[in-house]
């Protein structure tokens, strides 16, 4: 599988760097529309290229897909043509008569966004009101039998104390859990030292998937943690632009949605030869899909476990590619982070973010 | 809604024999993807992928409806006889995951 794929199994695609959020660790820097963004054409021609090539399912997110007016649209081509979908949402837009239009739909999942059991917690990361946002859009799916949607949850050093918590509400509700590793992309890059785990911290979620990671969801994006011992579940590989990748709002394809920076950009959909050329034939893909090299990590008994850790947290947080995960369990993370000359970690490609305002307003669900 | 939008064992998942003279399918909800090392299957319904990791497998698999029985899928697809065991046992892990399933043989 390290040699790639036919095409991709696990495709995101962020349909709009738009957001009526500015959550503080936002992996794309979203806030404002790109107006570069792709046409309700440009993205069904995407999509009738991706069932070509028999892509089963996408991961659709933003910014905050919602937002989009073809939103509804481009979902029923997608499903029509057999691609399922799964979309990221803070929920904002989920209310009594769109949860009853989700619940009608076939091959579709919805992962609604919460990074506290609690309004202080989750608020904190992800904005005023946004807590309510979420449980509401909740409130809405589980009235309209939508079945079991997911709670997803980006594991914060604040939150990791809750993670039964976020179990029991999920079971409340008849969802699934599924809990994510912090990047330090996009706005996270500002905010990952605050945010990330300690130490400590991190033999507590491996701890924690071991005893219930079999009903719960990770995108497998813990792997790192498998130098603790036994493998969690799932593949045990990086799999940007082998199995992954991302096409952002404006059609540029990165190797996974934690990349986007120029030295990660494979192409862009708009270009001839579309989607298909840019996962088959690009440079950057093909060079992924080589066997890399363990550099820094090679004399390191846990490497197969561990296989490195993730490129896009050693990336923004200036560590060489062949050197150890930021957040390696054996304690070398500390180290590299520690020789990296300050200010020389590379910086996202874009930020959408929205202007700083003096008076910061409470999150509203105004488009 | 129509679709279990979880990958969560079904709780009435059916007790599972698959033997040489079974009789058995590819789910309708399942789609095949061929892949350098064999292929993809994915169930629509239950969400799981599943790595069919030889083109063997692949094979059977596609086969299995055009067949009387097991035995006689894997004698057309040029199986050795000393392979047949860890056959079944591979078409019962794929039953289980819903991705094969017993033949609805219609009246």
């Amino acid at each position: 599988m390290k040699r790639g794929l036919d095409a991709p199994i696990c495709l995101t695609w962020e349909l709009t760097y738009a957001c009526n959020l500015q959550c503080v660790h936002c992996l794309s820097s979203s806030g404002q529309r790109d107006e570069r963004e792709l046409s309700t054409a440009e993205a069904k021609r995407v999509l009738d290229e991706l069932r070509d090539l028999q892509v089963f399912y996408i991961n659709i997110g933003g910014g905050e897909p919602m937002v989009r007016r073809d939103f509804f649209e481009l979902l029923e081509y997608s499903v029509g043509n057999g691609i399922g979908v799964k979309f990221s949402t803070n929920g904002a837009f989920i209310d009594a008569e769109k949860a009853r239009r989700l619940a009608a739909m076939d091959y579709l999942d919805i992962q609604i966004s919460l990074d506290g059991v609690d309004a202080v917690t989750n608020d904190a990361v992800r904005g005023v009101g946004s807590y309510d946002m979420a449980r509401r859009a909740m409130d809405n799916l589980a009235a309209a039998n939508f079945g079991p949607f997911k709670i997803s949850v980006v594991v914060t050093r604040h939150n990791v104390s809750q993670l039964d918590q976020f179990k029991a509400l999920a079971d409340s509700y008849g969802a699934q859990l599924r809990i994510t590793r912090l990047r330090p992309s996009g706005r996270g890059a500002d905010t990952w030292n605050e945010l990330h785990p300690t130490n400590g911290q991190q033999r507590e979620i491996y701890d924690w998937l071991m005893k219930h990671g079999e009903n719960v969801l990770t995108g497998d994006s813990f792997f790192h943690l498998n130098a603790f011992g036994e493998s969690l579940p799932g593949l045990n590989m990086c799999g940007a632009g082998r199995v992954v990748c991302l096409i952002d709002p404006i059609g540029d394809v990165y190797a996974c949605p934690f990349v986007i920076h120029d030295e990660f950009k494979a192409g862009n959909v708009r270009d001839e030869g579309g989607f298909s050329r840019v996962w088959k034939q690009s440079d950057l893909f093909l060079s992924l899909r080589e066997p890399q090299s363990a550099g820094a990590c090679a004399s390191c008994g846990s490497y197969d476990a561990c296989q490195g850790g993730c490129m896009a947290a050693k990336f923004f947080t200036g560590i060489p590619l062949d050197g150890p995960d930021p957040e390696c369990v054996g304690g070398d993370g500390e180290h590299a982070l520690s020789i990296v000359t300050p200010g020389s970690a590379p910086k996202p490609a874009m930020d959408h973010s929205k202007p700083v305002t003096l008076s910061r307003k409470p999150v509203s669900a105004r488009r | 809604m129509a679709c279990a939008a979880s990958t969560e064992h079904s709780p009435a998942e059916p007790v599972v024999t698959v033997a040489l003279d079974s009789a058995l399918e590819l789910h309708p909800q399942v789609a095949v993807r061929p892949e350098p090392f064999g292929a993809l299957a994915y169930h629509y319904g239950n969400r799981r992928l599943i790595f069919l990791k030889h083109p063997d497998v692949v094979r059977v698999v596609q086969q299995l409806a055009e067949h009387s029985d097991v035995a006689a899928t894997l004698g057309a697809c040029g199986i050795a006889p000393d392979r047949h065991d860890s056959f079944v046992t591979a078409l019962a892990s794929l039953q289980k995951s819903e991705i094969v399933r017993e033949r609805i043989i219609a009246g």
